[in-house]
Parts: structure tokens; C-alpha cells; sequence
């Protein structure tokens, strides 16, 4: 009867892999949640400036973005755009920065989805590395006091967007 | 059209594959030919769908085609056309694609060879390797949609990874993919023989071509992938323990021990089970390989995360094992062994020592990269393992092998008598101990190095000694030496071709010890008109370019070598920026000698040209790996072929 157990010695392993499934290798957290947001002075690409102090007392989503990130920013792109419609009077901000890209394909890119938040390029890649991105799309949420308090990496749903705003939000 | 083409031939492929394997099982219970000769042509259609598959991807990316995503992914209008066709395979959908398509020809020629030779087997063995078959096609039409169409079609592709624009990426997935899917055929054989009962040897000596075609591939596979590390990463290694190396290295060990072990079953009717297990062990360590790459368990700098592919791999394996192994229990008696160890001094106990060995090295290697899941499920703490395990648990297991190397093929079998091993053993010892003394006096002052290359000397020695004695014996029934020799390697071309691929194991070892013992390197800031210097070679910086390539911007440096040796040869290093990637791609450039390799890589570089910080290597004897994969081809190519029958 012990010969069958020979089949059964491979169960603990296999488990062992399907609880991989469970856990993401790269989740690891970043460790600018709960530091301030480091600030940023950008033109945008309609020519308005856009800083982030200024934004202080508001609930600011920043959001790295490139027009060759197919497929993930061509999926949340319309997201971001739902969300500051929605949010844009209740003291919520979605800015946009551009990284590693031609301005007449970020200018295309925003045409096709119709996008009215600012957004501006990060032309010496500076804010970008402030903020440790390490491809795109990644969207930071910070606080009305200008704390960074979560990190999303990859395109977000329209769940995340919220959750992750209304937990900013006073009453919530 | 072409992604719904694409997708319907796909489709036909499964319910074909699904077919076959069905109708060949069946037939090979029930006994009707017809129904195996149904399965056949089954097969058949599969490869004909599977190539046209591979063709039609091929086209969609020869011809800019974004509405299939995955073209759209992996390609840009800049990506040269050289490079538009290895992006067929550069990313996950299209390796499934690859992969299965040498599956296929693997499956036509078992149908070629086998269909007359090896009746009783072959209906299931044929059923296996459709299943398996089925398994992948199903994958590409369902987790990993290679066709899925993309929708609204982009102006342009986000383009391949930069770092797969390489000439390596040509033959290194092509050959570690044959090598892989080679071992599906030996497994195939070992299932059917336990689905039959005819567990005896006829399975063995029928797959044994194809396992050394398959070891033979996955080790030249796993070399290509050195030598594109090596010359594309920039970091001046061929071999970092990564888990996608590991997940190729693992089928690789258990392949090695399996090719051994087969001789002792063949020879000494024992070992009947351990192979079965072994054969299934290598073939879901292929699996495994695939699963943990591509499956996002475990981070790696190859692996991309990817949503259901993992589950559909991991129940395969699960299938695969559980399967494999409750077959292995339910033959348990009829896999006794026959004979019986005579003596611990005996060519069977090295052999079974050197499969001991190959196995823990499988199982360290395998813990090692599993083990930051381990730590997580059982601790919860990310933790990993990193090159310093892999190296102190394997090195001393590598050494021992290489030292069995030199015992194994000279030492009687059954009992080795006192006089068989001085006779054989007494000459290689000293000249070993010599060689060690030699190296030791020469200044080679790292003990692993002796160790190593007098262990290298020792094997050679044994070699020598082997192909001596036999020569002279053909020369003493009146033929020349050349065609003593001659003869004797394409009379005995099987333990000949062997001694030569332990030769050429030899020289990878010979370059793995030197470039650890004895490279060196330097990082260091130089302005135009200065000179960088390391051990010997002077390097002057003479200014970087910048060019606009069709997909990428590139800053080249030039430095001219001016020292003593090889004065005049101008090195270009250089940085080339993607737009899709955030970070620049370094572009190493190298003189490659036999004893030693010149290695600049450009660093940071002033904006106007003034300054530039590089990375100056002398890597010693990293050509010897490289030389080492051709002395295996060799030995590889000499043991296949064909046995000439003597004249009676």
C-alpha cells in the first residue's frame, strides 16, 4: 500500500506553487507611502503651469503615463478621465505626467480619449525619478496635506480610483 | 482576418490534437490499427495548423500587422526586419507557439521512425505526445491568446524588448526549446511502457537517440543563453542563478543523470524504476520551468506576470505528476530490479553516485528558487536565496562530478579489482597530483582553482590513457595508428562520443574556473585624450556620437587601444534609449581571445562629449565555455552515429 503514497509526496509541493498565486513577488510596498510628495513645478501642454504645492488642502491623483504604453495606459486612460469628471467638485485633482515620449504623440494620445485634466510632459525625467517610477502607468494618491498615501502600479479600474480617492476624502 | 484565422486554426488543432491522443490510446487498447493510423493523420493536420500558425505570425509581423496585439506588443515600425522575426518568439504567446511547433516535429518524426519499430508502445507513446501537444495548443488559444485581436489597431507597436535585439535570440530559444521538447519523447516511451507493463529495456534503447538529441540541445541552449548574458547584459557574466536559468538548468541536471542511468538498466538490468522517475522528473521540470517564468510567482529579470497561464501550467504538472507517479506505483513490482550491486568499487555504484549527486544539485537549485515562495507561505517574509548558496552547495557537488567523470568510463563493472584500478587510475592520479603541484608553483594561489584544474587534468588523463591502450590494441592486429584510431571512434562511436562530450564539459570547466579565478576589472571616469589602463591594455577616450538609429537613439564612445598590446583596435561602446523603455540599454563592446576578452561598457558620459565613466573588464578564458559547446557538438554528433555492424 506505502508505493501509493509515491504520487501523494508531490501534493505538498504542488501546493506550495498554487499558493504562489496568492501573493505577487513584486508587491513589494513603497516606501514613499506616508512620506510627504516630493514637489513638482511642470508646464503642462496647453502652457498653464501646474504645481504641486499650490494643490495643498486637495486630494491630488498623480498619474505617469506614456502614448506607447499599450495596452495598460489606453485601458485606465478613460478611468482617469471618468474619475476627475466625477471628482473634480469634491476637491479631487488628477494631474497627468508624460514621461519618455514625443509631444505630438502624447498630444494624439489625449485627443483620442478626450482628456481634460492637466497633464504635462516631464522633459529631463526629473519628477519621474522623485517618484521612483519604474514603468508606466504607476498613480500615486496624495492627501490633502501632501502626503503620498498609496501606490498603484498598472492600469487602475474604476474600483481602484475610488476607493482609493473616497479614503481621502473628509467624511470618509 | 488574421487574428480570426489565426484563432480558428488553432481551434482545429485542439480538437484535432485532443483526437488523436484519444484515438491512439484507444487503439493501442483495443488493438485496431485503424484507429491509430486515424490518430497519425490527426497528427499530422496538428503540425500542418501548428507551422501554418507559425508562418502566419511570422507574416503578421513582417508586415506590420497591429490588429493581433501580440504583434503589436512586441514590434514597431522601426524594429528591423532581422529582429521582426525573432519577435515572433520574444515574449510569452509566441514561445508557446515555438515551442509547440518543434513539438510537432518531434511528434512527426516519432511517427517516421517508430510506427513499425516499436508496436506495442508506440499507439500510447503517440497518445502522450498528443496530450502534451493538446496541452499547448491549448494554451495558445486560450491563456495565451497569440491571435487576440486588438482593438481600435494602433498607428504603430510598442516594439520587442531592446534587449532581445540580438543575434543570440535566434538560436537560443530555438535550441533550448528543441531541447525541452525533445524530452517529451523519452517520457512518452516510459508512459506507454508502464501503460503496457512492458517495463523491461525496450523503451530505454529505443529513446536513447532522442535523449541525447534533446540533452544535446537543451546544453547547447543553455550555452547560447550564457553567451547572450555575457555579451548583451553588460555585467560581464554569462550565469547569474536566476530562476528562468534554473528553470532550464534543473531538466538539464535530472537529463545528465538520466543518460547516465540508462546505461547501467541497459547494461545491468537494474535501475528500472529509477529511470521511469527520472524521465518524469525531467519532463515536468520542463514544465516547471515554463510555469515559473511565465507564471509571475516568483520575480526574475525574464519573468513577465501573466494572469491565467500559471493555473493552466500548474494543473498540467499536477496532471503530469500525479498521473506519472500512480502509474510508477501501480507497476512497482515489475519495476524490481534484475541485478543486483555487486560492489561499492564498480562502474554501477559511480554511476549511481554521480545520479545521487545530480539529483541533490536538481534539488538545491530547485529550493533555491522556490524558496522565497517557501519563506512567504511558511514565515511570511519575502526572502530570497542568492548567488552565494547556489555557488557553495554546487560547486563542491560539480567537483566531485567532474572527478566521477574521469572514474566512470574506465573502472570494471560488477567489482573493480586492485589491479583494475591501478591499472587504469595509478597513471591519471599522479599526473594529476603533478598538475596540481605544477599549477600551485605557478602561482596559481586560489585552492578551488587548483582543485578544479587539477581534477580537469585528471579526467583528461583517464581519457588518454583509454584511447592509448585501445589503439595499440587495434595496432597489434597490424593497422596504422591514425587508423586504429579512426576506427576505434566510429567502431565505438557510442563510448567515444561520449568521452568527447566529456571532454568539451571539460573545457566549459576550464572557463568557468578561469573566468572566476583570474578576471579582473576596473570603473573609472576618463576625459577625452586620457587613457584607461587594466593589466596591460591602454585605452584612450577619444569622444562619443550620437546617432539616430530606426527604433532607438544611440551614444557611442570610441576608444582606441594604445598599450602594449593589441595597439590600434578601436573599441564602441555604447548606450542606446528606447522611448519604450524608461532606462537606456547599455551596448558592450569586447575583443574576444582565447585567453583572455577585452570588455568596456559605457557608463554615464558628459552631455558634450567631454567625459565618459566605463567599465573595464579583462574577463580570462570565457571563450573556452563558448569553445567548449562546439567539443559537445562534436561528441554529440559522434554518438549518433549509427552503429556499424562489424563484418562477420
Amino acid at each position: 500500500m506505502w508505493r501509493w503514497l509515491i504520487p501523494l509526496s508531490v501534493v505538498p509541493v504542488l501546493a506550495v506553487l498554487a499558493y504562489g498565486f496568492r501573493v505577487d513577488p513584486r508587491a513589494i510596498p513603497s516606501p514613499l507611502v506616508d512620506r510627504p510628495a516630493a514637489a513638482f513645478a511642470l508646464t503642462a501642454f496647453d502652457g498653464q503651469a501646474v504645481r504641486l504645492e499650490a494643490l495643498r488642502g486637495k486630494v491630488v491623483v498623480v498619474n505617469f503615463w506614456a502614448s506607447w504604453c499599450n495596452p495598460a495606459c489606453y485601458d485606465e486612460a478613460p478611468v482617469l478621465e471618468r474619475g476627475w469628471r466625477e471628482y473634480k467638485d469634491r476637491g479631487v485633482v488628477v494631474i497627468g505626467v508624460d514621461i519618455q515620449d514625443t509631444r505630438e504623440a502624447a498630444l494624439e494620445f489625449m485627443r483620442r480619449f478626450e482628456i481634460t485634466f492637466p497633464n504635462a510632459p516631464d522633459p529631463a525625467g526629473k519628477v519621474s525619478v522623485d517618484y521612483g517610477v519604474y514603468g508606466v502607468p504607476e498613480t500615486f494618491f496624495v492627501d490633502r496635506q501632501g502626503r503620498i498615501r498609496a501606490k498603484h502600479v498598472g492600469a487602475l479600474t474604476d474600483d481602484a480610483f475610488k476607493t482609493s480617492v473616497e479614503r481621502l476624502l473628509p467624511g470618509a | 482576418m488574421i487574428p480570426e484565422l489565426g484563432a480558428a486554426m488553432l481551434f482545429v488543432a485542439l480538437a484535432l490534437a485532443l483526437y488523436g491522443s484519444v484515438a491512439a490510446g484507444v487503439g493501442g487498447r483495443t488493438g485496431r490499427p485503424a484507429l491509430v493510423e486515424s490518430a497519425q493523420h490527426a497528427a499530422l493536420g496538428v503540425f500542418v495548423l501548428v507551422t501554418a500558425c507559425l508562418l502566419l505570425l511570422v507574416y503578421a509581423f513582417l508586415t506590420f500587422d497591429f490588429s493581433v496585439r501580440y504583434v503589436a506588443i512586441n514590434t514597431n515600425r522601426g524594429t528591423p526586419f532581422y529582429y521582426r522575426i525573432t519577435a515572433v518568439w520574444g515574449a510569452l504567446e509566441g514561445s508557446i507557439v515555438l515551442w509547440s511547433s518543434m513539438l510537432t516535429i518531434y511528434t512527426l518524426i516519432v511517427i517516421l521512425r517508430h510506427r513499425r519499430n516499436a508496436r506495442e508502445l508506440y499507439p500510447w507513446a503517440l497518445s502522450v505526445m498528443l496530450g502534451v501537444l493538446a496541452f499547448f495548443v491549448l494554451v495558445m488559444a486560450v491563456p495565451a491568446p497569440v491571435f487576440e485581436r486588438l482593438t481600435p489597431i494602433p498607428p504603430d507597436g510598442r516594439g520587442l524588448n531592446p534587449l532581445l535585439e540580438d543575434s543570440g535570440m535566434i538560436t537560443h530559444p530555438v535550441a533550448l526549446y528543441l531541447g525541452f521538447t525533445g524530452f517529451t519523447v523519452p517520457f512518452a516511451f516510459a508512459i506507454a511502457a508502464l501503460i503496457t507493463g512492458r517495463v523491461s529495456d525496450f523503451w530505454i534503447t529505443t529513446t536513447r537517440r532522442w535523449t541525447i538529441t534533446a540533452w544535446y540541445f537543451l546544453s547547447l541552449g543553455l550555452l547560447i543563453g550564457g553567451w547572450w548574458s555575457y555579451h548583451v547584459l553588460g555585467w560581464g557574466g554569462y550565469w547569474a542563478w536566476d530562476p528562468v536559468e534554473n528553470a532550464a538548468f534543473m531538466p538539464w541536471l535530472t537529463g545528465t543523470a538520466f543518460v547516465h542511468s540508462v546505461m547501467i538498466q541497459e547494461r545491468r538490468r537494474m535501475l528500472r524504476l529509477w529511470n521511469v522517475a527520472l524521465v518524469v522528473m525531467t519532463f515536468s521540470l520542463t514544465l516547471f520551468g515554463t510555469f515559473l517564468t511565465r507564471s509571475g510567482v516568483i520575480a526574475s529579470v525574464h519573468a513577465f506576470t501573466q494572469g491565467a497561464i500559471g493555473i493552466f501550467f500548474l494543473s498540467f504538472l499536477s496532471l503530469v505528476l500525479l498521473t506519472a507517479l500512480a502509474l510508477l506505483a501501480w507497476r512497482w513490482d515489475a519495476l524490481g530490479a534484475q541485478g543486483e550491486l555487486d560492489s561499492v568499487v564498480s562502474r554501477e555504484s559511480v554511476f549511481l553516485l554521480n545520479n545521487v549527486m545530480l539529483v541533490a544539485a536538481t534539488f538545491t537549485v530547485f529550493f533555491g528558487t522556490v524558496f522565497p515562495l517557501v519563506s512567504e507561505a511558511v514565515r511570511g517574509v519575502k526572502l530570497s536565496v542568492g548567488m552565494p548558496f547556489f555557488n557553495q552547495v554546487n560547486v563542491p557537488l560539480f567537483l566531485s562530478l567532474i572527478f566521477l567523470m574521469g572514474v566512470g568510463p574506465l573502472i570494471a563493472w560488477r567489482r573493480a579489482s586492485a589491479d583494475n584500478l591501478r591499472r587504469n587510475f595509478l597513471g591519471p592520479i599522479v599526473v594529476g597530483i603533478v598538475g596540481a603541484a605544477l599549477f600551485w608553483t605557478l602561482g596559481v594561489r586560489s585552492a578551488l582553482a587548483v582543485i578544479s584544474l587539477s581534477l580537469v587534468v585528471f579526467v583528461t588523463a583517464t581519457i588518454v590513457v583509454d584511447l592509448l591502450r585501445a589503439t595499440r590494441a587495434r595496432m597489434r592486429v597490424g593497422e596504422s595508428a591514425p587508423r586504429a584510431l579512426g576506427g576505434l571512434l566510429l567502431r565505438h562511436n557510442r563510448r567515444y562520443g561520449g568521452f568527447v562530450v566529456h571532454l568539451g564539459v571539460l573545457v566549459v570547466t576550464l572557463g568557468v574556473t578561469g573566468s572566476h579565478a583570474w578576471s579582473v576589472q576596473t570603473e573609472t571616469t576618463v576625459h577625452r585624450g586620457e587613457h584607461a589602463e587594466l593589466a596591460g591594455y591602454r585605452l584612450r577616450f577619444d569622444g562619443l556620437r550620437a546617432s539616430e538609429e530606426s527604433n532607438h537613439f544611440k551614444v557611442t564612445g570610441t576608444f582606441t587601444i594604445d598599450g602594449a598590446r593589441a595597439t590600434g583596435a578601436v573599441l564602441e561602446p555604447a548606450k542606446k534609449f528606447y522611448p519604450q523603455d524608461s532606462s537606456p540599454i547599455a551596448y558592450v563592446d569586447y575583443r574576444l581571445g582565447v585567453m583572455e576578452d577585452l570588455y568596456v561598457v559605457l557608463g554615464d558620459f558628459a552631455r558634450d562629449g567631454s567625459q565618459a565613466t566605463i567599465k573595464l573588464q579583462v574577463n580570462r578564458m570565457v571563450s573556452w565555455i563558448w569553445l567548449g559547446g562546439l567539443v559537445l557538438t562534436l561528441g554529440t554528433v559522434l554518438s549518433l552515429v549509427p552503429e556499424r555492424r562489424r563484418p562477420a
